[in-house]
């Protein structure tokens, strides 16, 4: 046994472990750098993952070695690859452009305490992510879910406690009801790791009880995953949030769920139920168009910079639950392809909100007046990341577009509308990104001009890098969620 | 009689609904998180119910007392990580109202709305 076939444990192990560790710490800096280097070894090993996965090298690791289905199993592929790359790095650039703005909102007593949340939170997703059967999925939901109540609630504006309460209600309300529908595939199957269902439904299919599990589990995960109309929670939990922790969460956190919305319903229901794929788009199609244009429009209107792409972050998912309820290798593809790179795009907005936040002293377009002409390479990082979020060709976010387009256009039923409606939100979108970026360009600032912090500057140029170096070689991504969008498609019958 | 035989259902049902319209139609935060303690205890009481095997005893392998049909152990196991984070969730959710009663002075969500749009 060489070290490489325990990265699936390693990956959820490490930041478990050292979390405790972290909140022995007596100082923030120690507590942000054991944090931080937790963070960055979790990347490492989610980069070694990827290649080992794209080799074709990796499969479910026996826990404790007791074989499945009767002990729990990790299984990683190249879904889970795709997925841990985002949450690690996403929890690494938050984490390393993070510590003075955290400074601000967090005092020094409870600094040790806020990075141990943070490292449950990502030991939580990434487990989330490698988890093989439905149970673990459930409890390392909810481990990530309350370490990131805790992050969001150590904000320093109170507006940020009633928009964390109605986040645990709610996400605890989704939770339970994706526990409630594994009780009843449970009862029906006796099983609760995902590959043995996958093959035990058959015997039982058709049955009232399965189909009641894929309702409740599909709703619960639509809540976690904030898929129009169950998004209430997202706009002001962003909002609120230190703004280190809204650059971590708005990257990964909406996306983990619609992994597991995807993974279930494709891996466990799709070959087993006759007509589940027509329910499935028939349910989840409008719900995304919806989400798209109400979304955007709304964030047209919002005077927040947070606030206004929180609001987005509800059209981009959208986005990706149009392309799943497409059902088809393109349109998979497209979800897959759009989660990694809504991911790079609004993980450097936020990373960059961070900074401009740092200098403006507050995050209304108002206060971010003249900011990117006193300080020009944060102001194009900013608009280089918001171009990547409206799909301009060059960057990360065209490609994404590009499959999406593709995607639909092979339904010809819906692709004149649909086209219409990716055409609409993708113009709103640069009303809204233009919004910001006019204020940031074209007014004059009202404060003297002070140097930026070099750290989180350095983070924010290599995220804004990051989106056109995905825009122009695109080959990764790409070639990851095309394996990924066959595996998901393997059981459709 | 087919009330009877799904009876530890209706219990499920009954308690989850309860739960659920609580969480939904109060607006004092304590009694939303009792609502969402009772929604989540139905959930514990499904699984529960489901272990149980008729005229199954302890499932532990004893080849002395002779038994040979047992409760299933698993759902009890399952329950038992779910029952803590149900504690978890309420404890947490406990003192978020508490901070929430510092900043605003109140536990009504119409107040905190209220409070919230005029600043």
């Amino acid at each position: 046994m060489n070290l490489a076939t325990h990265y699936p444990v390693l990956q959820v192990v490490i930041p478990m472990l050292l979390a405790p560790l972290t909140m022995l710490m007596p100082s923030r800096l120690l507590a942000w750098l054991i944090a931080t280097a937790t963070s960055l070894c979790a990347f490492a090993i989610a980069i070694a993952i990827t290649q080992l996965v794209l080799a074709g090298d990796v499969g479910a690791y026996p826990l404790g070695g007791w074989p499945a289905p009767f002990g729990i199993e990790l299984r990683v592929d190249a879904l889970s690859a795709l997925l841990l790359l985002l949450i690690s790095g996403a929890s690494s650039a938050a984490l390393l452009a993070g510590y003075q703005s955290l400074a601000q909102d967090i005092d020094a007593q409870r600094a040790n305490l806020f990075f141990a949340a943070w490292l449950l939170a990502l030991a939580g997703l990434c487990g989330i992510v490698v988890a093989g059967d439905a149970f673990n999925i459930f409890v390392f939901m909810e481990i990530s879910s309350l370490a990131s109540y805790i992050l969001v609630a150590a904000s320093s504006d109170r507006r940020a406690l009633p928009a964390v309460f109605k986040y645990l209600v709610m996400g605890t309300i989704g939770a339970t009801f994706y526990l409630i529908g594994v009780g009843l595939l449970y009862i029906m199957t006796g099983t609760l790791n995902l590959a043995d269902l996958t093959a035990r439904i058959p015997e039982v299919t058709n049955q009232t009880p399965i189909f009641m599990a894929a309702g409740f589990i599909s709703v619960g995960l639509a809540l976690k995953a904030a898929i129009f109309p169950l998004h209430a929670w997202l706009p002001n939990t962003y909002s609120f949030a230190p703004h280190a922790v809204t650059a971590f969460l708005a990257a990964c956190s909406t996306k983990v769920a619609l992994y597991v919305f995807l993974r279930v319903d494709f891996f466990v229901f799709q070959g087993a139920l006759s007509g589940h794929g027509a329910q499935f788009a028939g349910y989840l199609m409008p719900m995304a168009v919806a989400a798209i244009l109400f979304g955007s429009a709304i964030a047209i209107r919002e005077p927040l910079v947070k606030r206004l792409f929180a609001w987005s972050s509800v059209a981009q998912v959208g986005y990706i639950a149009l392309g799943a309820s497409l059902l088809s290798h393109t349109g998979l593809s497209a979800a897959l392809l759009h989660m990694f790179n809504h991911a790079l795009a609004k993980g450097a907005i936020f990373l960059a909100i961070i900074v401009l936040a740092m200098r403006a002293g507050g995050v209304s377009i108002e206060h971010l007046k003249g900011l990117g002409r006193q300080h020009p390479v944060l102001g194009i990082a900013f608009t280089i990341a918001g171009l990547s979020l409206i799909g301009i060709p060059g960057t990360a976010g065209f490609i994404s577009k590009w499959f999406l387009i593709q995607a639909i256009l092979e339904h010809p039923q819906w692709s004149l509308p649909l086209l219409i409606i990716v055409l609409a939100s993708s113009l709103m979108a640069v009303v809204y990104v233009a919004k910001v970026a006019e204020s940031l360009f074209f007014q004059h600032a009202e404060t003297q001009r002070q140097p930026l912090p070099l750290m989180p500057m350095t983070i924010v140029v290599i995220a804004s890098a990051a989106n056109i170096a995905f825009g122009l070689a695109p080959q990764l991504p790409v070639e990851i969620a095309n394996a990924a969008a066959s595996l998901l498609l393997e059981q459709t019958l | 009689m087919i009330v009877l035989e799904l009876f530890h259902y209706w219990v499920f049902s009954v308690l989850m609904l309860m739960g659920f319209y609580t969480v939904i139609a109060k607006h004092n935060y304590i009694k939303k998180l009792l609502g969402l303690s009772l929604f989540q205890s139905a959930v514990f009481l499904l699984f529960i119910g489901i272990g149980k095997v008729e005229g199954g005893t302890t499932p532990i392998l004893n080849t002395s007392i002779g038994a040979d049909v047992f409760s299933n152990p698993l759902p009890q196991v399952l329950i038992l990580t779910a029952i803590v984070v149900g504690i978890s969730t309420s404890a947490l959710g406990l003192a978020i109202v508490i901070r929430i009663k510092e900043a605003y002075g109140s536990i009504e969500e119409d107040d905190i709305q209220d409070e919230d749009s005029s600043a």
